[in-house]
Parts: structure tokens; C-alpha cells; sequence
């Protein structure tokens, strides 16, 4: 078992942690920043030390501060939350070079998931369906129309150097194949200094779905799926667990295909593999495996009654996995909205300020991690992510329910937050059905931003 | 003299990215609406346009230097 837990985070998820050690006796020792030393995390853990400026470069991401701090105080392990060095395979494997155990998968594990060609390669040999396409780089336009037999179009071009949106192409048919693929080629050259291209299937419409799983590095178990469709600009802003558009089989296929991954690459600790599922199709493909705790963990939390961090830590502190298969069921149905500092009346404009009052909500099926207290000042350096509602029922109907429910009760005074924007959507028709894709939320953003403003105070 | 505040607390920033030279030099002119900077707020960055002329900037706040709102970031002449 691990003794002396450091805490490589900041905000609600270092707090997560901090309380899942103590519940296991694990003692802890909180890092921060000049802008974090009143925080949260910081009063509530055992030890803190300082690492540093406020630029998450000069601290959180300070991997020698870190491990500094980590000798100073005598903890024998680093959990690196979400986001900042959760998956910087060099810190894990520097964590491992100290003697100190890294809470999380392997340097080479964390390597392998987070290179789009080889992440690839291991889903496609363990049996995972991948995204029709090239299977690395495309040798010349010749193999190029190749490809097109299995993608189909539309199809996308993307520039290998590219990264973040830049350097991608689409093409509808065969005759702007031909014209786009050496115009890509001429760009990529131009903007990159490499010419090499990918080439993917447009999945049009499309489900966001992952599964949690969980490995000890010679077993692995999932803890089935949640649904993020509701994203903007790629960031998740509504979780649910289960996901109400699979069919039995269809769940079940994909779980299956999450634990083969995890088993054929020796997974060791909680890691997520996403997928696009399309409905219409009735297929789904893997994107990526994230190699860390994620944000919207607790959906799962309380569908399948474990406490997936204290697992980490159990696991990371050498124990075997606890469960087997046929031990996990899923009961009920949960949501996760998150609310962020953010002013969804003003195009989600950053709203970094003092909370004044805050009321929590509670009662049966409610849960709110967060690391908000009355007078804190929410430091503008970091996300923007202030609190996770979770509200758990035994239908998607009354959780639905209980999440307008918890909204109500909840007052972050002093601040603007999304909340107007979970309430406005909780009364939506297409949300209430689950009719909804990765897509779906931009489009109501563009007709409901009157829907927005924020509640009269009382 | 004439003076240019952060609208808002955050990270500094004297260029659009940091292989780009600044978008004004210490000693150059300023028109009302130039961009003097950005500002990094929660993971989103905001330019900071003059709403004053003048000429010989000179920078108080450093590149990457945390600011809180209204804090001075040049004076004009």
C-alpha cells in the first residue's frame, strides 16, 4: 500500500484525490503555485509546498519542482491528476527513475496511446475497430486512391506535421480528391516542412461514447461507457452514464473491445478508450485511449459503486484488481454537467472573480466536486472548470429531474457560471430524448443564446 | 502621459506567439486601437487594444507576467 500520496494537481480534481487517499489511510501532500497557496487542495491535505510562479509552466508542469518537492517531504508516490503532466510519458518515467511510483500507466504505456499512428496500430491488432483510413502515412496518390476504396467520402486529408484543426482538408468526391490531395501535399510542405499526409472517413454524425476500464497490468475489467456528446468546441460539457443509444449487443461489443485493448497492452491503472459511435450505421470506432483519471469520472462512480481513484491507488500501491467481470452491473443512470467560470450570456467569455455565498446542493443522489469555498478567488491562470454537478437516479428521466432540481438549489454567488446553460438545456426537448451528437450543441448555441442570461437573483 | 491598464487579470503577453516579434517595441507609437498585447485569461487569450495615442511606449509589464485587472502595462508619452 502506498504511505505518502503527493499530489501533482490542482483545483477539484487534486482535491478528489487528497480525499480518496485519506479515506485509505494514505497520507498526502499538496503542491501549488504562488496563485494557489489559500486553495482548497492545499487546506485539506496533510502537507503542501509551494512549486512556484503562477504560469503553470514555472509550477504545475515543473517536473523537477515536483519531484523535488517529493524528496523534501518523504511521499512515495506522485498522482498526477488530469491535464498538466498526466500524460507526459517522460514525467512518468522520471517519477519511476526517483524510486517513487508513478499512479498511472507506464512511460511506454502513456508513449504508445499518445501517438495517433501507433495508438492505432494497438487497436486495430487487438481487434478495436478503428476509423477507415490510412493506417500511417500515405505513400503517393496512387496508394492514396487506394485508401479510398475502404474510406469512402466524404473523406478527410490531414497533414501528419499538423496538429489542433491545421492542415485538414476535406473532400467530397473523387474529382476533389484529386485536386485536394496534392494541394495538401504543397501546403503541408510549405507550412510544416513535411509533406507527409493521413488520410480518414468523415464520420459525419456521431456519438462521443468511452469506456472506463481498469487494469492491475495483468487483468483488466471495464467499468462501461459514458456518453459526451454535448461538447463545445471539442470540450465536454454534459456527461452521462450509461449511454442511451446503444443496444445490449452493441454495449456489449464495445466493452469488449475497451478491455481487449487494456489486456493486449498490459494496461495498469484507470484509462479511457473513446469512440465515435454512428447511429445511423449502427457502428462505432476508436479515436484514442486516454491514459489518466478523466474528468467526468464520477458519472461512472455512481452507476457502478467504485471509487475509481482509491482503485488507482490500490493498484498503484501494488494490489490486484477486486473485481472480477461478471461483479460489475450497472444501476440506474447518472449526469455530470461542469460548471466553469464562464459566462454562457456573453459568448462564454472567462469570468475569474471572488465566490461570495455559496449554497450547495444536496440530498439523495447528489454530488458536487469541487474545490469552491465562500471568499476564494478563482486565479484567471488556470481552466476554467470550478465545479462537477453529479446527480445520479434510477432512470435518465428523473436524473434529468433531480439535475434541474440540484441546479435550483445551487448559488455560486459573485460568479458567472454555465448554469444557465445546463438548466436551458435540461428543458430541452432533443436533450430530454438523448437526440443529440458531438455537433448538436453548436447548432442550438447558434439559436438559443437568448436562452441564456442568467437567472434573476433572488 | 497617458497610460495603458490590463482590462482583465491574467498572463501578459507582448506577442501573438512566441516566434512572432511583438506587436509594439519599446519606443514605438501608439494609435488608439493598436493591439499592445494579449492577455491569457483561463485557457483563452484577449487582445489588449490602446484606447489612448501616443508615442514612446515604454512596457511595464513583462512578457508572461501575471497581471490582476486595471494593472499599469505601458505608458505613453
Amino acid at each position: 500500500m502506498l504511505k505518502k500520496l503527493l499530489v501533482a494537481n490542482r483545483g477539484e480534481i487534486a482535491v478528489r484525490i487528497i480525499r480518496a487517499a485519506r479515506d485509505l489511510g494514505i497520507a498526502t501532500v499538496a503542491v501549488h503555485s504562488d496563485a494557489d497557496a489559500t486553495a482548497l487542495h492545499v487546506q485539506i491535505a496533510d502537507e503542501a509546498v509551494n512549486i512556484g510562479p503562477p504560469a503553470a509552466k514555472k509550477s504545475y508542469l515543473n517536473t523537477e519542482a515536483i519531484l523535488k518537492a517529493a524528496e523534501a517531504t518523504g511521499a512515495d508516490s506522485i498522482h498526477p491528476g488530469y491535464g498538466f503532466l498526466a500524460e507526459n510519458a517522460a514525467f512518468s518515467d522520471a517519477v519511476a527513475a526517483k524510486g517513487l511510483t508513478f499512479v498511472g500507466p507506464s512511460g511506454d504505456a502513456i508513449r504508445m496511446m499518445g501517438d495517433k499512428v501507433t495508438a492505432r496500430s494497438a487497436a486495430a491488432a487487438a481487434g478495436v475497430p478503428v476509423v477507415p483510413g490510412s493506417a500511417g502515412r500515405v505513400d503517393g496518390i496512387e496508394a492514396a486512391r487506394q485508401i479510398l476504396i475502404d474510406t469512402g467520402f466524404p473523406v478527410m486529408i490531414k497533414a501528419a506535421a499538423g496538429g489542433g484543426g491545421r492542415g485538414i482538408r476535406i473532400a467530397n468526391s473523387l474529382a476533389e480528391f484529386e485536386q485536394a490531395f496534392p494541394q495538401a501535399e504543397a501546403e503541408a510542405l510549405a507550412a510544416f516542412g513535411d509533406g507527409g499526409l493521413y488520410m480518414e472517413k468523415v464520420i459525419a454524425r456521431a456519438r462521443h461514447i468511452e469506456v472506463q476500464v481498469l487494469g492491475d497490468g495483468r487483468d483488466a475489467v471495464h467499468c462501461f461507457e459514458r456518453e459526451c456528446s454535448l461538447q463545445r468546441r471539442r470540450q465536454k460539457v454534459w456527461e452521462e452514464a450509461p449511454s442511451r443509444a446503444l443496444s445490449d449487443r452493441v454495449r456489449e461489443e464495445l466493452c469488449a473491445s475497451a478491455v481487449a485493448l487494456a489486456r493486449a497492452v498490459g494496461y495498469s491503472g484507470a484509462g479511457t478508450v473513446e469512440y465515435l459511435y454512428d447511429d445511423a450505421a449502427d457502428r462505432f470506432y476508436f479515436i484514442e485511449m486516454n491514459t489518466r483519471i478523466q474528468v467526468e469520472h464520477p458519472v461512472t462512480e455512481a452507476i457502478t459503486g467504485i471509487d475509481l481513484v482509491a482503485e488507482m491507488l490500490r493498484i498503484a500501491g501494488g494490489e490486484p484488481l477486486r473485481f472480477r467481470q461478471s461483479d460489475l452491473r450497472v444501476k440506474g443512470h447518472a449526469i455530470e454537467v461542469r460548471l466553469n467560470a464562464e459566462d454562457p450570456a456573453r459568448d462564454f467569455a472567462p469570468f475569474p472573480g471572488t465566490v461570495g455565498d455559496l449554497r450547495i446542493p444536496g440530498g439523495p443522489g447528489v454530488r458536487f466536486d469541487s474545490m469552491l469555498y465562500p471568499g476564494y478567488q478563482v486565479p484567471p491562470f488556470y481552466d476554467s472548470l470550478l465545479a462537477k454537478l453529479i446527480v445520479h437516479a434510477e432512470t435518465r428521466e428523473a436524473a434529468i429531474t433531480r439535475l434541474v432540481r440540484a441546479l435550483d438549489e445551487l448559488d455560486i454567488g459573485g460568479m458567472k457560471t454555465t448554469k444557465p446553460l445546463f438548466l436551458a438545456l435540461a428543458r430541452d426537448a432533443d436533450v430530454q430524448a438523448g437526440a443529440v451528437h458531438t455537433r448538436w450543441l453548436e447548432g442550438w448555441l447558434e439559436t438559443h443564446s437568448g436562452a441564456l442570461a442568467p437567472d434573476p437573483q433572488p | 502621459m497617458a497610460q495603458i491598464l490590463s482590462p482583465l487579470p491574467g498572463t501578459f503577453y507582448r506577442a501573438s506567439s512566441p516566434d512572432k516579434p511583438p506587436y509594439k517595441a519599446d519606443g514605438d507609437a501608439v494609435a488608439v486601437g493598436d493591439v499592445i498585447g494579449l492577455i491569457e485569461v483561463m485557457k483563452s487569450f484577449h487582445e489588449v487594444r490602446s484606447d489612448v495615442a501616443g508615442a514612446n511606449v515604454r512596457f511595464v509589464a513583462d512578457n508572461e507576467e501575471p497581471v490582476m485587472a486595471g494593472a499599469l502595462l505601458a505608458e505613453l508619452d
